[in-house]
């Protein structure tokens, strides 16, 4: 069994409107350097297989069918046997 | 006859009954509600995704709903050149499942907008403009979303533009689309899109919002008005 751990971003690109509103709240608690804040997505599951091929082929399915969305996301994820 | 729509009900949509209200007691028509969980559209004529938070937004809008088992369905009624139409969130879970192209962002604001707004009519030669008055540049038409921002990738904006696939973009009262008229930060003010059949429309506005005149507004009804027409004529 594995365990999954997908981490999705905004592609560059794209505005992330969210990332600018809480780097405000950075500066307001006169974090003056932090830039580029940018918010994206961190998701950690089970898969129920012993072979890292399937796994690995079951994971790309998930994260490019559901878990993000190609048109303005990018994901990658790290698989640890448990 | 008029034609007998069938409006999903996904768990989360909550602009199901105004859609079957608008649809039945304004435009007279057959209507029903169809459960996301049975995959049967029961010969309906045109099918509606209505406006709410379907799967209460999670993950993504419309991301959950697109794998609901009567999506399937309609992706293969849409694919077979069904009428197709999706209002706010169902717009989002058409682009969720790939029928249009785009997707949608966060509004700019961050804010949630719920307000009556201008929509330029772009394209009157289709299944769900045209029964809208040419004369008539705008048309008024609530909008009640907090992910609207319409965006698409640069391949994807110049098919939309080749093939004259906009049928509505944010304006004025005199149809000038600029910035100050954009709600939500949407990709060239594109508030409603058609598939490059032209049997498919996703927009952001509630046009069943707007049909009974006692709210104020019928503008609403063209929309359903250009679909009767299309399918009795």
């Amino acid at each position: 069994m594995f365990k999954a751990k997908v981490l999705i971003k905004r592609r560059p690109s794209i505005l992330d409107p969210q990332g600018k509103a809480v780097e405000k709240g950075a500066q307001h608690l006169g974090l003056t350097n932090i830039k580029n804040t940018r918010i994206g997505k961190f998701i950690e599951f089970d898969v129920l297989s012993d072979n890292v091929e399937e796994a690995k082929k079951e994971v790309n399915e998930y994260c490019l069918k559901l878990l993000s969305n190609p048109i303005m996301e990018d994901y990658e994820f790290e698989l640890s046997e448990i | 006859m008029n034609p007998k729509f069938g409006v999903v009900v996904f768990p989360g949509s909550n602009c199901d009954h105004d859609a079957y209200y608008a649809l039945k007691k304004i435009m007279n028509c057959d209507v029903e509600f169809l459960w996301h969980k049975n995959p049967d559209l029961n010969n309906c004529d045109v099918i509606v995704l209505p406006g709410g938070f379907s799967y209460g937004d999670y993950l993504r809008t419309g991301a959950i709903a697109r794998f609901s088992p009567i999506m399937n369905s309609v992706i293969d009624f849409a694919n077979k050149g069904g009428i197709v139409i999706g209002i706010c969130n169902g717009f989002q879970i058409l682009l969720e499942a790939g029928l249009l192209p785009g997707v949608m962002l966060q509004n700019t604001s961050l804010k949630f907008v719920c307000k009556n707004v201008y929509l330029k009519v772009e394209n009157y030669n289709t299944i769900f403009s045209n029964s809208i008055p040419v004369q008539l540049q705008t048309v008024r038409i609530p909008i009640a979303h907090g992910e609207g921002n319409f965006f698409a990738t640069e391949t994807m904006l110049k098919e939309i533009l080749d093939n004259n696939q906009i049928v509505f973009r944010y304006s004025d009262a005199n149809g000038n689309t600029n910035d100050e008229n954009n709600p939500n930060g949407s990709l060239m003010n594109i508030a409603g899109i058609i598939n490059r059949k032209g049997n498919i429309l996703g927009m952001m506005p509630h046009p069943e919002r707007v049909c009974d005149p006692i709210l104020g507004s019928t503008d609403g009804q063209f929309i359903f008005k250009s679909i009767i027409n299309y399918l009795l004529n």
